[in-house]
């Protein structure tokens, strides 16, 4: 089958270069169509992206090694991840995918010889609410079973294309519970656009269009809305929905006074966090909502260009989100003249490729400019010098929705609700075992305990607030409440029923860490890779109360010494596990000395293959 | 020159200029940072994690880190030590690296920061990695075994030599160089013996052919001198240098 030769190459690439304008910081773009049409990125591919783009073939391979859904090697006619999250294997992903690569005679991570078909797992694909979920050729298959893979299998051994697969297979529910002031009443497109270039006055969108000096610099009007609309984001008090809190209104002033001509307006929808879909949800149901929140903060703080930072995961949104920005430009609330004002802002859509970093902003504005995405140095910061050595504002997609409400309503509405310090309402990503999975929006301050309850899972053991990045709560902490004063989250529950083996938690969590560790920095790039060989030695018995002790200090070392937010918190659950669940650890010990981590025999057995010899002498 | 703002190194008072890093005051200063990663001649990149010192309580990579004054900034303290001397473990436990057998010896960043530090072991166990060996070049070989992942001839052949003959692939810990060529071999890139990525490698990942022991053991640059003398020393001319 198709392992591709020059001819087909060519023509897959040719059309996908021009459409990107043969521009370097497209790069990433176009591997990642590149991925889609060939199911690979071949050798020939790499020539012929770097002679037509004038960039490296070191650096097109450096960019195609870096993601994890480029591959240089050939996945196969039908491509299929498996979501690995620890919801998932709660959900019995591990016993599917050995069920599922049987049928098709398939090793795992391995392309079929007859290059039909590779099984392969991945990281959290953000559909914990409806695991066990899978990616086929990109597109999301949710709600796994195995009658659901006998009929996948029958599909792909007839080779019935994906596009003709029944579309029940990608169906993806947005399971929204719960409801509060952001998203109870739907969002008239526009409105807050409008709101914003009114506020402070009492003309009409007739007066502004009417301003004589619509350029930004001397419309009077145009300036005071945009004025008056930062007023009330202060006012709002809003905090970065992304988990760190950061005051929006302090990012958007800063960006607006920073000198610089472009400006860029970046929302992070990469939500790699395992265990956290809300904005999967939003881009689904609210896509209106958080497209104005973009457009709002690109009038105040005068850019021109907007930017949706999506991950790999989110592909099959893609015509989706594509019909709205047309239609939102159709109806004037994007292009060249938004509501007849004059003002122009545009959003595009960037693609990641399976890489959790890009989550982190400066390594999302290397992504953006088509480059691996490595995190740059601490200073200057990206609302100074981001894309492009622009000042960039990147915030969270839910950030951008509660700001478009801002807009419109005012801050002090906002403000109203939440806490002192936790302003406004929160979406919260409820999965794992709970019989209500799903979206639920509360104002700041809820306490997990309340959570538990209306989802249905009061008889939790535990809950992972804020993704394996964050904290483990037990039985004892469940009146903590969420809000940045007790448990900053980005929203993410995963909820721990009483029957689950808690060690289960930081083997999934390790190994994700050790996955995604980009690798600039030594803590993260070798501790996350030691922290997972002791937590491996343990899991198979072989562990010693050294070995925990070693985990606490290199746990130490990386929080104090990591270049950025994933090495700094990589090894949290560890800590949280070992002072919560100390009883899961000693279990497995079988001594309280120490046992070393390597088989002695096994260690000779390279020497025994250079010798020739398997005799008993050359055993232990 | 300015020189009136001051920060405080481990109680020692520190002159710098507006917009010089922590890492360049102290060495102006004649006071030693442990790096790796980071050579003076060219812009910091932060990613080796030895220079971190603590400023006003929170940790910072020195060699990017913007002086303030009155900044109080701990540099040689135990615990420092401590965590500098595990992450050079670290360095060693990922590559394999062995300084009896290796050309480099006396001359090589990564051991003379060891012996600085005090290092006596790895500690952890070792990786074992089996990277690709590229001796293909003529002038050069390439032993990704004994990369530390600095990404000086990187950054060095990109932004002095203009060639970008090296670049980085995969990610985490299975992170290594990748050279530019159609082969991705040496002997097919533009690397040539002028180059200055090709003399800039701390460690012995990339070293010249024909000029094993020219210079012999126990006169080279770290046998003469601790690497924490000699790195102040090679600071101060250059300074010099720059300004006259």
């Amino acid at each position: 089958m198709p392992h591709a030769t020059v001819a087909p190459v060519q023509d897959a690439i040719l059309p996908i270069l021009q459409r990107y304008d043969r521009d370097p910081q497209n790069l990433l773009q176009i591997l990642v169509e590149v991925q889609h049409a060939l199911h690979c990125v071949p050798p020939e591919a790499v020539d012929l992206v770097a002679d037509h783009l004038g960039a490296t073939r070191a650096h097109v391979r450096g960019v195609v090694g870096f993601y994890a859904f480029l591959s240089d090697q050939y996945l196969g006619d039908f491509v299929i991840h498996l979501s690995d999250n620890i919801t998932d294997r709660m959900l019995g992903n591990r016993e599917l995918a050995e069920y599922l690569c049987s049928r098709l005679g398939v090793k795992l991570g391995k392309v079929r010889a007859d290059g039909r078909v590779s099984v392969n797992f991945t990281s959290c694909t953000g559909m914990c609410d409806q695991g066990p979920a899978a990616l086929v050729n990109g597109l999301p298959v949710t709600r796994l079973s195995r009658e659901r893979i006998d009929r996948m299998v029958e599909l792909i051994t007839a080779r019935t294309p994906v596009s003709a697969w029944p579309t029940e297979f990608f169906e993806v529910e947005d399971n929204f519970r719960r409801s509060d002031v952001l998203f109870r009443r739907p969002f008239e497109p526009g409105s807050a656009i409008q709101a914003a270039m009114l506020r402070g006055g009492d003309e009409t969108l007739k007066d502004i269009q009417l301003e004589e000096a619509l350029d930004p610099a001397s419309g009077k009007l145009w300036k005071r809305g945009a004025d008056e609309t930062l007023k009330e984001l202060y006012r709002s008090d809003l905090r970065g929905r992304g988990g760190a809190g950061f005051k929006a209104a302090i990012k958007w002033e800063t960006c607006r006074d920073t000198a610089g001509g472009e400006r860029y307006v970046v929302c992070n929808a990469d939500e790699g966090e395992p265990g956290t879909f809300k904005d999967r949800v939003l881009l689904t149901s609210y896509a209106d909502m958080v497209f104005e929140g973009m457009t709002v903060c690109g009038y105040v703080v005068g850019s021109g260009q907007g930017i949706l930072y999506i991950r790999q995961e989110y592909w099959y949104l893609k015509p989706h989100l594509e019909a709205v920005l047309a239609r939102r430009r159709e109806a004037g609330l994007l292009g060249s003249n938004i509501l007849g004002t004059g003002y122009a802002f545009d959003i595009d859509l960037h693609w990641g490729a399976g890489a959790y970093i890009c989550g982190m902003e400066s390594a999302m504005i290397e992504s953006i400019e088509g480059r691996r995405g490595k995190p740059r140095k601490r200073w200057p910061l990206p609302v100074v010098a981001g894309v492009r050595k622009c000042p960039t504002v990147v915030n969270n997609v839910e950030t951008f929705a509660a700001a478009g409400m801002i807009a419109l309503k005012g801050g002090a509405w906002f403000a109203a609700h939440g806490t002192m310090h936790s302003t406004g309402t929160k979406l919260f990503c409820v999965s794992g075992d709970c019989e209500r999975p799903g979206i639920y929006e509360y104002p700041f301050g809820v306490s997990v305990r309340e959570i538990l309850r209306d989802c249905g899972g009061s008889s939790a053991q535990a809950v992972q607030v804020s993704g394996p990045s964050g904290t483990t709560i037990t039985r004892s902490e469940f009146d903590r409440v969420l809000a940045f004063e007790d448990l900053a989250t980005v929203g993410t529950m995963m909820v721990l029923g009483p029957k689950r083996d808690m060690f289960e938690l930081v083997e999934n969590f390790s190994h994700f860490f050790q996955h995604e560790s980009c690798g600039l920095c030594t803590p993260c790039r070798v501790g996350t890779s030691l922290l997972v060989n002791l937590v491996d030695k343990v899991a198979c018995g072989k562990g010693s109360p050294m070995d925990l002790e070693e985990i606490q200090k290199l746990s130490h070392i990386m929080k104090t010494t990591a270049h950025c937010g994933l090495g700094q918190t990589a090894p949290n659950h560890l800590l949280d596990s070992l002072l919560k669940f100390r009883t899961v650890w000693d279990a497995r010990m079988m001594t309280t000395e120490f046992e070393p981590a390597f088989d002695l025999d096994e260690a000779l057995e390279e020497a025994r293959q250079l010798s020739g010899r398997d005799d008993a002498e050359a055993h232990l | 020159m300015d020189h009136t703002k001051t920060f405080f190194l481990d109680g020692q008072e520190i002159p710098f200029k507006e917009g010089q890093t922590v890492f360049d005051a102290a060495m102006a200063a004649g006071v030693y940072i442990p790096h790796l990663c980071h050579n003076p001649d060219y812009e910091p990149h932060s990613s080796c994690r030895l220079c971190t010192v603590i400023v006003n309580g929170r940790p910072f990579a020195a060699c990017t880190q913007p002086a303030v004054a009155g900044q109080m900034i701990q540099n040689d303290t135990p615990e420092l030590r401590e965590m500098r001397r595990t992450l050079t473990q670290m360095l060693f436990v990922e590559g394999n690296h062995y300084c009896p057998t290796c050309e480099k010896s006396g001359h090589c960043k990564l051991q003379a920061t060891a012996y600085d530090l005090g290092l006596q072991d790895n500690h952890f166990p070792q990786f074992f990695p089996k990277r690709e060996v590229d001796a293909s070049h003529p002038d050069f070989v390439l032993d990704r075994d004994r990369c530390i992942l600095c990404g000086h001839c990187v950054r060095v052949s990109r932004d002095v030599d203009r060639k970008c003959v090296f670049a980085m692939t995969h990610r985490g810990i299975k992170t290594e160089i990748v050279v530019d060529s159609p082969t991705g071999l040496l002997k097919d890139s533009r690397l040539t013996m002028e180059d200055e990525a090709a003399n800039v490698c701390p460690v012995g990942a990339l070293m010249p052919k024909r000029k094993g022991f020219q210079v012999p053991i126990g006169e080279r640059p770290y046998d003469k001198a601790p690497i924490r003398v000699d790195s102040v020393k090679n600071f101060r001319i250059r300074e010099e240098r720059r300004h006259g």
